[in-house]
């Protein structure tokens, strides 16, 4: 994997503070700074989070344990398009482990990974509660249900082409 | 706001509701009243957007400012509950049902039933309301809606889901306003406990006597706080309680503000449910507009708000004390009990924690009564139970009926069977904490206690349907690799025991297996329920045994036999190709990644077991059925 080096913006910095000033007063503000630190981000990067512990006043320590608890809090950066793969049991039950095995044929990852042009990235989630269209697959927030093994090439192939 | 102006807003629009649950002759006389001749409801669930509904609503108006309709209002409402038919799409006065519909079909039905004198489209209605001789059934009345009783449902898929007026007219804020002016807290709290009202989110605790600990606890400043921390997977009947009616939810939270003697409540809901936290955060801001939320609310000088706070994908902060350090802003580890909540909770204060379909159950209780209430069910499990059904069934989606009611009419009456003429093999419910009820114990009544004594457990309601295809080991490791991804690593019988016992069970499923494993699994397995710190670990070996206990037989071909009879853990099978069937296409050989088949044009093929990475390419490319795995 590559080494990710950090890339935030004077931009992405002011918005950051701006979050952190509307939160400060708030009882437990960390985990709202959080997700909108991971907003503004994409990712939560050691820098992130030193900026978060100093503002806050909370040990960088503790910033972290709570960014790692979290599964939704990433310290590396996604890929351009992030793919999640539904493995909730409704998913599993209807044969969504091997959609997430064509996909990562597909793109010569592993779940968790990001490609190497930093196109693709692949994480699995539990349910996203559309079991009715299970085995499910979200492209950018786009949801791609009642999926076969067959059809995951022809959905990739339209993000390859942007 | 004052209770007149409630009522008001009540009377002004509830004609719109009531025309939507009335019969066609009173239809005509309403839509003078409301202006409006027919009413278009489109789902706006998580179920029915990701099929596309809201495509559907856009074609709907692009389509009425063509042939120039404006006396139809659509709305958009929450889950209708048959999600696997989305995106579902119901007009009124007639209630024709219309299923799977997309941008093309809503433009028929516009040009062809919506315009003056339009009639309904058949071909586009879903096939079950349709009768024989032609003629339309009534939704009602079909056998997926027929045996429901939608008490926590009942306006999901009936009000539009991001209208305060709507919910008013619906009766939200009815019982509140009921709580604030003509009972006092005792009477609010023995109200609850002769509904015999029990916690939704798994453990079935009377929710009356919750109450009445954390108003009993000694403090000025107390809280109350919504589990809608909906973690397992293939369970989303809280989400579409948030998404279709959030304020019934808000509702009860202040009741229970004012019962407690709470000023503030947080409601803690998964990040993943993007469109149950945006009606949340909407519905707030409008019950705060209308002097529903805030400072002295309808004029009684009770102040109460609320909070939302997001989760962040783990599945620990379901265990109210974990919930509770998580909205706090820490790691979601949970904590011993005693203190329980009702006496330290958030911030260390008396806190209040339910469910969300236990919050969506107060108002109906304070409205209707106890009494109404504690007739429906069973004797110690009162009113409804709403259950997510999913995996091998028709109708996958979201029913409501009495507990009590038994497996066999969710599954076939309500759930409409197996596809592919498959049989029943077991419902899963309690997701990674529960157990399997086998097809021996079909016709049980689904209770809490009943579920306890068969070795599964009622859990937040997911109901996974499994066929004969499924492989109950296999199942058990599914859960288990859940419960070990997280655990949240605090205490060691669950950190290692999660580990352990699916490390055992990979062995098992990959051909590994010995004797003695199943020794290891129980002693493993006494050990945390009896030692873990919370619920998750108490609970993680659960899948495992009620699996054992059931289906021993299959453990026993895997580890004597070395053999999956559902066909399923890969190690344990061989592909082959059936003489008779194969045309020898070649279409096999060809999209072989291991080069593993072999044999001429137009004669039959052979596959080698030693280069075969069994990864089914071949079933799925074969025009013949003519590979099979054993």
């Amino acid at each position: 994997m590559a080494i990710n080096l950090f890339e935030g913006t004077p931009e992405q910095m002011s918005q950051l503070l701006k979050c952190i000033e509307r939160h400060r007063a708030e009882k437990g503000a960390l985990m709202p700074v959080l997700h909108e630190a991971q907003d503004i981000y994409g990712y939560l990067p050691a820098e992130v989070q030193t900026v978060i512990a100093e503002q806050l006043n909370i040990p960088l320590a503790e910033v972290y344990g709570v960014a790692t608890f979290y599964s939704q809090f990433s310290l590396n950066p996604k890929g351009k398009h992030k793919i999640s793969i539904c493995l909730g049991t409704a998913c599993y039950v209807k044969g969504s482990d091997k959609i997430l095995e064509e996909v990562e044929h597909e793109l010569r990852i592993s779940c968790g990974e990001c490609t190497n042009d930093k196109k693709f990235s692949i994480d699995s989630c539990r349910c996203v509660g559309a079991c009715g269209l299970a085995p499910v697959m979200i492209i950018d927030g786009e949801v791609y249900g009642r999926l076969k093994p067959s059809d995951v090439k022809g959905i990739l192939d339209k993000y390859m082409q942007d | 706001m004052t209770v007149e102006q409630l009522k008001k807003i009540a009377a002004d629009k509830s004609d719109l509701i009531n025309v939507r649950k009335i019969v066609r002759e009173q239809a005509e006389k309403l839509a003078k009243n409301t202006g409006y001749r027919k009413q278009v409801l489109v789902c706006g669930g998580t179920g029915c957007t990701s099929s596309h509904s809201l495509q559907v609503i856009e074609q709907l108006e692009k389509s009425f400012k063509e042939l120039g309709i404006d006396d139809v209002l659509i709305v958009k409402t929450g889950c209708f509950g048959l999600c696997a038919l989305g995106p579902i799409m119901i007009v009124y006065p007639e209630g024709a049902f219309y299923s799977q519909m997309t941008p093309e079909h809503a433009k028929t039905v516009a040009e062809k039933h919506l315009v003056k004198g339009g009639d309904i489209v058949k071909e586009l209605l879903y096939a079950d309301t349709v009768h024989k001789d032609g003629s339309v059934i009534p939704f009602a009345e079909i056998p997926f809606y027929k045996h429901q009783v939608r008490i926590t449902l009942r306006n999901c898929g009936v009000i539009a889901a991001e209208s305060i007026e709507e919910a008013i007219a619906a009766g939200d804020y009815a019982a509140l306003a009921k709580v604030l002016f003509e009972m006092k807290p005792d009477e609010v709290i023995a109200e609850l406990k002769a509904a015999g009202l029990r916690g939704r989110g798994g453990a079935g605790f009377p929710t009356g006597l919750k109450w009445q600990f954390t108003k009993e606890a000694k403090g000025e400043v107390k809280y109350v706080c919504c589990n809608a921390d909906e973690g397992d997977p293939g369970a989303f009947m809280d989400r579409s309680v948030l998404e279709g009616d959030p304020h019934t939810v808000l509702e009860a939270m202040t009741i229970a503000g004012y019962t407690i003697g709470a000023q503030e409540g947080y409601i803690y809901v998964r990040a993943e449910y993007p469109i149950a936290v945006e009606r949340l955060n909407i519905a707030i801001e409008q019950a705060r507009k209308y002097g529903l939320l805030g400072k002295n609310i309808l004029g009684s000088g009770f102040d109460f708000d609320i909070h939302v706070r997001l989760g962040a994908g783990a599945f620990v902060c379901g265990e109210e004390t974990a919930l509770i350090a998580s909205v706090e802003g820490k790691r979601g580890e949970p904590c011993p009990k005693p203190p329980f909540p009702a006496q330290s909770g958030v911030f260390r204060k008396p806190t209040v924690i339910n469910n969300v379909e236990t919050w969506a159950c107060v108002a109906p209780i304070i409205m209707n009564g106890a009494k109404w209430f504690s007739s429906i069910g069973t004797e110690k499990s009162k009113g409804t139970k709403v259950f997510a059904l999913g995996g091998k069934i028709h109708n996958v989606g979201l029913v409501e009926v009495p507990m009590g009611t038994t497996l066999r009419t969710i599954v076939y009456d309500i759930g409409g069977g197996i596809p592919g003429g498959k049989e029943f093999k077991a419902a899963q419910t309690g997701g990674p904490s529960g157990g399997c009820i086998p097809a021996k114990y079909i016709d049980i009544g689904m209770d809490f206690d009943n579920l306890v004594a068969i070795g599964s457990m009622m859990g937040s309601g997911g109901l996974i349907v499994m066929d004969e295809d499924t492989c109950m080991v296999d199942i058990a490791k599914f859960y288990l690799e859940f419960t070990a991804d997280e655990s949240c690593g605090k205490c060691v019988p669950c950190r290692i025991g999660t580990k352990r016992l699916l490390e055992t069970l990979n062995k098992i499923c990959d051909g590994k297996g010995e004797p003695e494993d199943l020794e290891n699994i129980k002693a493993v397995s006494e050990h945390m329920k009896s030692s873990s710190l919370c619920a998750l670990g108490q609970s993680a070996p659960n899948p495992i045994l009620s699996t054992m206990e059931h289906y021993m037989d299959e453990y026993k071909a895997h580890i004597y036999e070395k053999r999956c009879p559902a066909g399923v853990c890969k190690s344990l099978l061989n592909y082959y190709i059936e003489p008779d069937k194969c045309r020898g296409c070649t279409l096999c050989a060809r999209n072989c990644p291991a080069n593993a088949i072999s044999g001429a044009v137009k004669s039959v093929h052979v596959i080698d077991p030693k280069k075969c990475i069994k990864c089914g390419q071949c079933i799925a490319h074969c025009k013949f059925n003519a590979i099979d795995k054993k």
